[in-house]
């Protein structure tokens, strides 16, 4: 409901551009490319859908007058989507991302439908000549908050408030758990699923109980800075997510996993306009940029810092994978051998936690 | 669960409950009054943004909780100009309200993501909170006793005072209040208003209170949780305050057990539960049409038009 505003008038859009005299190709090296952009939350919430949105402010900023992007913002995943990608394709947009995992369907649907118009799909793995997929390694970034979490949890549990059980998600909440248990082999991950990316007051609520249960140390798979808030209140630390939120909590957040999309869409949006654009996997971490760590807090301390950089500097130099085995699962099982690691592929369907996480 | 534990619980409950409790208690004095405004959350959304931003501007949560009922107030205006004054439909009037609100919120808060503002805070001195029980009681921030004390003065009020009857009676038979000289239009607009400042309150409680910041749809859909719980409570405000912390109970013991280890239902189950609560309600209303105040005011949802 929250987007028909905003669909209503990309409509009307839709409509007066369809009114003007259409550029023939010949003209086209003048006519801005249209770039579309399909978010699921609003722009405003801070994190995913946020970082997305300055991923797209980088475009305009880069390329001037030679793009024209829109975006849709609040769209349900689902059928909804699949309407909204077509009115963006029919506004007149040649390139189109679609920022979430739930947008995976209609998008392979749609791309079907318009094989001329090129899709970009986020965390998703289905492609086709049409449609690329692209994804940010956020477990690297997940593997420095557990090494800073071992170090400065007293309690040994950190409290993990998670929105579904998807690969992307179980990927983090390992990464995170398997870093802090090397620097505590007893360290807990206490995980508390509730069941969507944003709703701040829920996202409170549930850092509060975590507290509660005993977690000294918070971390998050949901967009809002509710639950560093609470954390800050409480005098506890926690990590912000997909952008530096130290505004919310100055003396709570230890760092802050920032998504940083600019890179990727700035070398896409060249493709696009050099005729070069092809369907590709592309999965960057904190090497490429396009995982950044937010500056340390005051509370982190000097040996703690040098130990966080070191795990850093190691994934960027291919040094250290952050799922490396031996990894036993929440069973005792071992699922990773020793000195293995585990694959993109694997990583991309992980369906077990590994040991000391408590789902 | 430890002493604490519970403690935590309670306050978690109460606070979860404050802000449902404050907006469903306007949606039922202006659906006492025959006006169903189902713009709640848009006004919510509308107070939320108007109480940060003013206590941003002024430093004062206090004065930000005023602006909200201001805001809440100025949105419930537009309604009841249109639902009242043109006699448009109110249905869809107040489905346009909440897309109004969340859109018109957006843009507002625009300039205030990121921004953090101080917390109302507790009302009495920490020293009184200080033992866990005497927290549960003393621990809180004013909006939580105040909503306690609204809800009881709007018993008060409609109950057994004169105003109250005439609010009533526009909402029951609106041709006999009319009839007998009472002015239908300016009773409902008055209504519509206490309902568009308390959804303006209740949304500065999560500006303000439990999530200190602005960010667009802060509130989540919890207007349509307090449009539902007027229904569950069956326009009653005793049974509001018990359905307001039995909802804010259902969705913090969610939490709490699952925090803890239990699973006791699946998430989406809890999540449906309030709206499944007032459907069984409805449904026992309609099988067994008891006695008249069980019932939904004659009137609500109808236009009316002074002849």
């Amino acid at each position: 409901m929250a987007s028909i505003i905003t669909r209503r008038t990309l409509l009307a859009g839709a409509a007066g551009a369809a009114a003007l005299p259409l550029a023939g190709p010949g003209a086209s090296a003048q006519a801005p490319l249209g770039i579309g952009f399909i978010y699921v939350g609003p722009t405003g919430d801070y994190g995913w859908t946020h970082a997305h949105d300055v991923g797209r402010k980088a475009i305009e900023a880069e390329f001037g007058p030679k793009v024209k992007t829109s975006f849709v913002e609040n769209v349900a995943e689902g059928p909804d989507a699949e309407r909204v990608l077509r009115q963006l394709a029919s506004g007149g947009n040649k390139l189109i991302f679609a920022t979430s995992f739930g947008f995976m369907n209609p998008t392979v649907r749609v791309a079907r439908a318009l094989p001329n118009t090129w899709f970009e799909h986020a965390t998703g793995y289905q492609r086709a000549a049409n449609v690329a997929t692209y994804n940010a390694r956020f477990y690297e970034g997940r593997a420095v908050c557990g090494t800073i979490a071992g170090h400065m949890s007293k309690t040994g549990t950190a409290g993990y408030i998670a929105s579904f059980p998807i690969p992307e998600v179980v990927m983090g909440i390992s990464a995170f758990t398997l870093a802090a248990r090397k620097i505590n082999p007893n360290f807990k991950t206490k995980v508390l699923w509730v069941s969507t990316w944003y709703d701040p007051a829920k996202e409170a609520d549930a850092a509060k109980a975590l507290i509660d249960q005993g977690c000294d140390i918070l971390t998050q798979h949901t967009d809002s800075p509710a639950p560093l808030q609470a954390a800050e209140q409480r005098g506890l630390f926690g990590f912000g997510q997909a952008s530096d939120m130290k505004t919310y909590a100055p003396k709570a957040q230890l760092t802050s996993i920032v998504d940083d999309w600019a890179p990727y869409y700035i070398r896409r949006t060249k493709m696009a306009l050099d005729g070069t654009w092809k369907s590709t996997d592309t999965w960057d971490g904190l090497k490429e940029g396009a995982v950044r760590m937010a500056p340390y807090g005051d509370a982190v301390p000097e040996n703690v810092r040098r130990e966080a950089d070191l795990v850093k500097d190691q994934i960027i130099a291919g040094t250290l994978h952050p799922l490396t085995g031996p990894i036993k699962d929440q069973k005792g099982e071992l699922r990773v051998k020793d000195g293995e690691t585990m694959s993109d592929e694997a990583l991309s369907k992980m369906d077990w936690y590994p040991e000391g996480v408590q789902s | 669960m430890t002493s604490a534990l519970l403690v935590s619980f309670a306050m978690t409950l109460a606070m979860a409950a404050t802000p449902i409790l404050l907006a469903s208690l306007g949606e039922l004095v202006a659906e006492k009054a025959g006006v169903l405004n189902l713009g709640v959350e848009g006004m919510m959304l509308i107070g939320a943004v108007t109480g940060f931003a003013a206590a941003t501007l002024t430093g004062s949560a206090y004065l930000g909780c005023l602006a909200a009922i201001l805001g809440g107030l100025a949105a419930s205006l537009v309604f009841a100009g249109l639902t009242l004054g043109l006699s448009s439909n109110q249905v869809a009037t107040g489905l346009a309200l909440t897309i109004f609100g969340v859109g018109a919120s957006s843009l507002i808060g625009a300039p205030f993501v990121g921004k953090t503002v101080a917390r109302i805070g507790p009302l009495f001195p920490a020293a009184l909170a200080e033992h866990p029980l005497l927290r549960v009681v003393f621990g809180y921030d004013l909006l939580v006793y105040g909503a306690l004390a609204l809800a009881a003065a709007v018993g008060w009020f409609l109950k057994h005072t004169r105003p109250g009857l005439i609010l009533r009676a526009v909402g029951e038979s609106d041709t006999s209040a009319h009839s007998i000289g009472y002015s239908v239009l300016a009773v409902r607009t008055a209504a519509v208003a206490f309902g568009g400042g308390m959804a303006g309150l209740a949304g500065a409680y999560f500006s303000l209170e439990l999530t200190p910041m602005w960010a667009d749809r802060l509130t989540a859909g919890r207007g349509w949780i307090a449009l539902a719980l007027v229904v569950f409570a069956s326009w009653r405000p005793g049974r509001l305050v018990a359905g307001a912390y039995l909802f804010g109970a259902v969705m913090t013991l969610e939490l709490h057990a699952k925090a803890a280890g239990f699973g006791l239902l699946p998430p989406e189950i809890l999540a449906m539960l309030p709206y499944l609560a007032t459907i069984a309600v409805l449904t026992l209303i309609s099988v067994r049409p008891g006695r008249v105040s069980a019932a939904a005011p004659a009137c609500l949802g109808k236009s009316f038009s002074p002849a």
